[in-house]
């Protein structure tokens, strides 16, 4: 590692050099400022969730608009579906109380709850052979048709991305027009997260022909559950 | 290897393989559409362009603060940075890690820096498995080939090409013909090396200073494994990389995603600011960041060759090439191909080794056109065209190259002499218009042409005459 420190040394000497000479030569950089690109884009929160809806529908999203009460019925008819026996949740999350609630007035509704508790060290195994994870969202982008994620102890990167089903809750009131104001209205370059993530369908590839096929290496189907 | 007569033997080989060109051909067309549904308005995109380019130029303006400023704030969330001058210290950095974590494999997720590193045959050398998991990148690495594009590696291969490495090359040897089942298959043995693997290696499309962030922009997925599961993570970028502030991302974004593929944004868009902390339960213990330069100081001390640094690797001026698109990428042995390569291997191997790169374009200016962030391709394509005839001073007078520039050299004095010269000009439109249509087929390189396509005819008059007998007051 000791050459790091010398060639770090010598491009930064080469850098400021030529810097110093050109910055004379062109005189005051003219900045176009970054404001003007998403300018004009704000909707109402019933656009934005048409506009999501469309546009995750479009790379092979399920998504499902939901009332605040009856998201709970909503799912059980996915989980029933898609045949889901065992999912992975993050007990200490908001929409896990629900779950567990409902897991004991009815059990048959709801397959089997599983936290995902300890370091991936020891839950690899379990992550690789789950059917379905469900997480929380921190919210969306109309623009794009995107899910915001930042990762936390109680629901890990590797949720939203091993088991081959992610379902992922969105409160339509947390959706941006754009991933300009999300970033600037919550004020991220003051405290980014370990990881903070932009999901915009299930994973896919065109890598073959260019022929569109979904479910490569990350989650196959994506469903979102948007609460209104 | 790098060298004109290759160059020029490669190339005829590709325009005599119809296999070849329909491949590129039907992707090429293809993405060229997609880029255009996703760009209905020029106004649009010449707006946003404007903000990508001064992002980027930003960027380059303020290099070496930014590159500090990066590598402090990475220090400070955790991640260790390194620096490296050539492509041998960086794979030389990637051996120490990997030993000091005895590391056996590696995945990666799609990195053109890795390309440029040649790591993976490097890492094999000292018997560490370098498997890629872009299923690109996956499918030439298998069949022993590099990539012919840098966003779509193996565009030069069709689907029964394909069918048959996963048949002859891949285990459980099966044969399936559809993209579905080849995707089955590949996701299946690959999950296995990501259960595996020691470390992930990725690459990044942009780095923030102000926040010490690496972002990683993809659709499988792959990328994402490879930065969360393996517990080290090492993440590899040429120095030109890096942005200022977060802000500057999403006009960035918007314009990569847009121009490589006509998607509005790619399935995932992965920000990195730190290792593991205490209390999460996966990602990576041990974070490193190496930071390239091979050759990119050099091209920053110069004001137009610099804005070869701007660019953020989107393809498009490929896609739009039409050399490309005919020679596909193979034909030109490089890192990388099309118009951004043939600007950037000249500069990073030197133009005594690969300025002969620079004259394979018409100049048409259709990658400039198209160009996210306003690198002006074509003017670096004459400037280094330029160098490289000064240079040629340097080549000692009996050698064969020596002739041959002096015959061109003489070619274009006369050429000058003629078109500066309205007598002599006229003269010459005339001789082509009464003797033009007599030059017989097999004359010496003009049956080159000739041989495979009709002779064009002269027309009797020129577009002076015409222009007159028109009675039009301007030409």
């Amino acid at each position: 590692m000791n050459s790091s420190a010398a060639s770090r040394n010598n491009i930064l000497t080469r850098l400021q050099q030529t810097t110093e000479v050109l910055q004379k030569d062109s005189g005051n950089f003219t900045f176009h400022e970054g404001s003007s690109f998403d300018k004009g884009k704000r909707w109402s929160t019933e656009e934005k969730v048409v506009r999501l809806k469309r546009m995750m529908e479009a790379v092979h999203t399920e998504v499902h608009l939901c009332g605040e009460n009856t998201w709970i019925k909503t799912l059980c008819s996915v989980l029933e579906q898609k045949q889901i026996r065992k999912i992975l949740y993050g007990a200490k999350t908001g929409l896990a109380q629900e779950l567990v609630n409902l897991k004991q007035e009815s059990p048959e509704m709801i397959p089997e709850l599983i936290d995902y508790k300890d370091p991936i060290e020891e839950s690899k195994d379990l992550l690789f052979e789950i059917d379905a994870a469900i997480t929380t969202t921190r919210g969306g982008i109309a623009e794009t048709g995107s899910l915001i994620l930042w990762p936390t102890p109680d629901e890990p990167r590797l949720m939203s991305l091993v088991p081959p089903i992610h379902i992922a809750v969105l409160y339509a009131s947390d959706i941006y027009s754009t991933f300009r104001e999300a970033m600037i209205s919550e004020n991220w370059s003051s405290e980014m997260p370990t990881n903070a993530l932009l999901i915009s369908g299930p994973s896919k590839t065109a890598d073959i022909e260019q022929t569109l096929v979904y479910g490569i290496h990350g989650c196959k189907e994506l469903v979102v559950l948007v609460l209104q | 290897m790098l060298s004109t007569e290759q160059f020029k033997k490669d190339t005829f080989s590709a325009l005599n393989n119809p296999q070849l060109r329909g491949n590129f051909k039907r992707a090429m067309s293809g993405l060229m559409q997609k880029r255009l549904a996703v760009f209905p308005d020029d106004q649009e995109f010449f707006q946003l362009r404007e903000i990508g380019h001064s992002a980027r130029a930003n960027a380059l303006h303020k290099l070496p603060e930014l590159l500090q400023q990066l590598e402090s704030n990475c220090s400070k969330n955790g991640i260790q940075v390194y620096w490296a001058e050539t492509v041998d210290q960086a794979n030389q950095l990637v051996l120490e890690i990997a030993q000091r974590h005895n590391a056996k494999s590696m995945v990666k997720g799609k990195s053109m820096v890795s390309e440029e590193m040649e790591l993976n045959h490097f890492l094999e050398q000292h018997g560490i498995e370098a498997l890629e998991a872009d299923l690109g990148e996956y499918i030439i690495q298998v069949d022993h080939e590099l990539p012919s594009h840098i966003i779509m590696p193996a565009i030069h291969k069709n689907k029964e090409q394909i069918a048959q490495m996963f048949h002859q090359k891949v285990e459980p040897s099966v044969f399936v013909e559809s993209a579905e089942e080849m995707t089955a298959i590949a996701r299946k043995v690959l999950r296995r090396k990501f259960y595996q693997a020691d470390i992930g290696v990725s690459g990044v499309n942009f780095a923030v200073a102000e926040t010490g962030t690496l972002c990683l922009v993809e659709n499988e997925g792959n990328g994402r494994f490879c930065t969360t599961l393996p517990p080290v993570h090492i993440a590899l970028m040429g120095i030109e990389k890096v942005v200022e502030h977060l802000e500057d991302v999403p006009p960035l974004l918007s314009l990569l995603t847009r121009s490589a593929t006509g998607q509005a944004i790619t399935t995932y868009f992965n920000m990195i600011t730190s290792p593991r902390k205490d209390g999460e339960k996966d990602g990576p213990k041990n974070v490193y960041l190496i930071m390239l330069d091979n050759g990119r100081t050099q091209m920053h001390s110069d004001q137009l060759l610099r804005e070869t640094l701007l660019c953020i690797r989107c393809g498009a001026c490929m896609n739009h090439c039409p050399v490309y698109t005919r020679i596909g990428g193979h034909a030109y042995s490089t890192t990388y191909p099309g118009p951004i390569g043939k600007i950037l291997t000249p500069q990073m191997k030197g133009l005594h080794k690969a300025g002969y790169l620079a004259d394979a374009s018409s100049l048409c200016g259709a990658c400039v056109e198209v160009c996210p962030v306003k690198i002006p391709i074509t003017e670096i394509l004459l400037r280094l065209r330029h160098q490289k005839e000064e240079d040629k001073g340097n080549f000692p007078l009996t050698s064969p190259k020596a002739w041959k520039a002096g015959a061109s050299d003489l070619v274009w004095k006369g050429w000058k002499t003629v078109f500066s010269n309205p007598e002599m000009y006229r003269l010459k439109s005339l001789g082509i218009a009464k003797l033009g249509n007599f030059t017989p087929r097999w004359m010496p390189v003009l049956r080159n042409w000739t041989s495979v396509r009709s002779t064009p005819v002269f027309a009797k008059k020129n577009l002076h005459q015409l222009a007159r007998e028109e009675g039009l007051s301007y030409e």
